[in-house]
């Protein structure tokens, strides 16, 4: 009777190991599925090198229609992520310095508990929060690459304080009180020794906060919109790989749903290896910090 | 007569302060907490020009814009229930759905899973979190909305069809399609969340259970879930902050319908896919600022959400920290 009884505990416990095990297998197939679609739409379109080197098409539905590329679309995106990179990076480093650096004081813990709430702010609000902005400020700016850069600078901010704090405090307390100990003046001990300790770090969370800007598709549709020419300047629309594949994906035409698979996987592509690699970088500094310490 | 010469032992030692000037420290605080007050004003910038954006639509329609189901751009009456239903449907039937996926797997791969395959198998689904979300709208387009059309909703309208959520033509294209999609897109969030707290939980709890001869699942249940509950609240809460503003991929699978559902299989909008499909400056005045009110009201829905999760969480990683030491 009672060993019935451990007999039906360890099969619940059996059954339910299953169970969960079942569940992760559901929750990567999407992943693995995602992959495997993007593949084979869009790997024979990819693999052609003047894809990534020619501009987009025009819409075309024939069999004849030439599929050609989504060069003026990686520029364009380059672009619009370099401006919004160059104005929040400084602003998310020199912030999460401050909250992590000067913590002691009640602003620095305000500081990095807004940047974690912002992380949660939607994209879309952010776009909607520049559209507010220049529709008071300059109307004739809200279709352009320059308001798409804004609205992406504004998701970065928090996360690049997020990140650049974390990497900040995983240096040891000790380094910074032998570095005061030697008389080193504050400022220099945060930029010299703590800050470059950490650059590792910073660099990281820098670059997945590039890549989830890179594939941020709402603001730009509420704002920059698209193009199918070359990049022609802040005050003009232009084209963008993410904001290319919601466009081309809804279109009826044959070719440009080929391209927009074509772009898929080379977003996909980009983003999987710099989010493996930034993780694996991460995971062997701290490993290493942690060595040392 | 006496001149202070380095060579002089009465100061060889001059005080600190003349030594390592005071103003370059002075300059460098000065320096980054400007830059924190900048990420304070963005802070306080997107709530106020929100603000200022909705005053030309509050002033037609005062609080009625928030229980009014009437969205006629042509008429020029506008009311946002209908998306705030929206957002909030698509978002439970999304927690429905992804809760049980991510507990699940947090709990195999804290609990089960071998050790080699346990950073690999939280990799893999942090990885979900990176796919940018017009490329699930784009899958989702492509894959879930035949595979939900042809097979889920046929047969969600034989066996449950007397429930009265499934009413209409199975179209794939609706609130249902779009939940489950948000589903895939959240359960990264939760379990990730989950997984560190899970893993926070101290040997000596387990050990203890393990020892009194609990089984795996027992001392899962006994000494490990309860003692990580509230991280696992906030995870879930979390996962919510998301589901509620995820855009890209709810307006490719949701069908932009203005109105309040009838049915799980209907049509519908919800105020992020509202704001990106509609807000256009060929559009009216007041229709532009009555999107920016939704506007206003997903960023406040949104901001508490992820206060109390933050919240939750922050007070996980005190409690885990001050056990630690």
């Amino acid at each position: 009777m009672k060993f019935d009884r451990l007999a039906r505990r360890k099969l619940l416990s059996h059954t339910i190991t299953v169970l969960a095990g079942l569940t992760v297998v559901a929750v990567l197939y999407p992943l693995v599925d995602l992959v495997y679609t993007a593949f084979v739409h869009g790997g024979t379109v990819l693999f052609q090198w003047t894809f990534l080197t020619s501009r987009n098409p025009t819409p075309c539905s024939a069999v004849s229609c030439q599929t050609v590329g989504i060069g003026n679309s990686i520029e364009g995106t380059v672009a619009i992520v370099g401006l919004a990179a160059l104005i929040s990076i400084p602003i998310g480093v020199m912030a999460a310095i401050f909250a992590s650096e000067y913590r002691t004081r009640g602003l620095g813990r305000a500081v990095s508990f807004t940047a974690d709430v912002l992380t949660g702010v939607p994209s879309i609000i952010m776009g909607a929060f520049i559209y507010g902005y220049l529709v008071i400020v300059n109307p004739n700016l809200v279709v352009t690459a320059l308001s798409g850069s804004l609205a992406l600078a504004a998701i970065m901010i928090p996360i690049v304080a997020r990140t650049t704090e974390e990497a900040l405090r995983v240096v040891p307390n000790a380094t910074r009180e032998a570095a005061i100990a030697l008389g080193i003046s504050k400022w220099k001990m945060t930029m010299r020794i703590v800050f470059i300790s950490a650059l590792p770090g910073v660099v990281t969370g820098v670059l997945l906060a590039v890549m989830r800007a890179a594939g941020e598709a709402a603001p730009l549709l509420i704002l920059t919109g698209g193009s199918t020419l070359w990049f022609s300047g802040y005050d003009r629309p232009a084209s963008a790989l993410p904001y290319l594949i919601y466009q081309y994906a809804l279109s009826s035409s044959t070719n440009w749903q080929q391209v927009a698979w074509g772009a898929t996987l080379f977003l996909l592509i980009a983003i999987l290896i710099v989010n493996v690699l930034s993780r694996y970088m991460i995971q062997r500094l701290s490993s290493k910090m942690s060595g040392g310490a | 007569m006496e001149s202070p010469t380095p060579s002089s032992p009465s100061s060889n030692t001059p005080p600190l302060t003349r030594r390592v000037p005071r103003w370059p420290d002075r300059a460098f605080f000065g320096l980054v907490i400007a830059f924190a007050f900048v990420v304070l004003l963005l802070a306080i910038a997107i709530v106020t020009i929100l603000a200022y954006n909705s005053q030309l639509s509050f002033r037609q329609f005062g609080w009625s814009f928030f229980y009014s189901s009437t969205w006629n751009a042509n008429g020029e009456v506008f009311g946002a229930l209908p998306f705030v239903v929206g957002t909030l449907l698509t978002s439970a039937i999304a927690l429905v759905i992804a809760i049980p996926l991510a507990l699940g797997s947090a709990i195999f791969i804290t609990t089960q899973s071998p050790r080699w395959l346990r950073s690999p198998l939280g990799t893999a689904i942090e990885l979900l979190a990176a796919v940018p979300s017009v490329i699930y709208g784009f899958w989702g387009l492509y894959v879930v909305h035949p595979y939900m059309a042809t097979t889920v909703e046929p047969a969600l309208k034989t066996y449950l069809g007397w429930t009265g959520a499934f009413g209409g033509p199975a179209t794939g294209i609706d609130f249902l399609t779009a939940s489950v999609i948000l589903a895939v897109m959240i359960v990264p969030t939760i379990s990730a969340v989950s997984r560190d707290t899970l893993a926070a939980v101290p040997a000596a709890q387990k050990e203890a259970a393990l020892s009194l001869g609990a089984t795996d699942w027992e001392t899962t249940r006994v000494a490990m879930v309860p003692y990580a509950r509230s991280g696992i609240v906030g995870g879930i809460i979390l996962g919510l902050g998301r589901a509620v503003g995820e855009t890209m991929a709810v307006t490719m699978t949701i069908g932009n319908r203005d109105a309040i559902p009838t049915s799980l299989l209907s049509h519908g909008q919800t105020i992020a896919s509202l704001i990106a499909v509609e807000l256009e400056n060929n559009n009216g005045p007041l229709q532009i600022s009555a999107i920016l009110e939704c506007g206003l009201v997903l960023l406040l829905i949104s901001l508490s959400v992820n206060i109390v999760a933050r919240l939750l969480v922050w007070r996980i990683a005190k409690v885990g920290g001050g056990t630690a030491e």
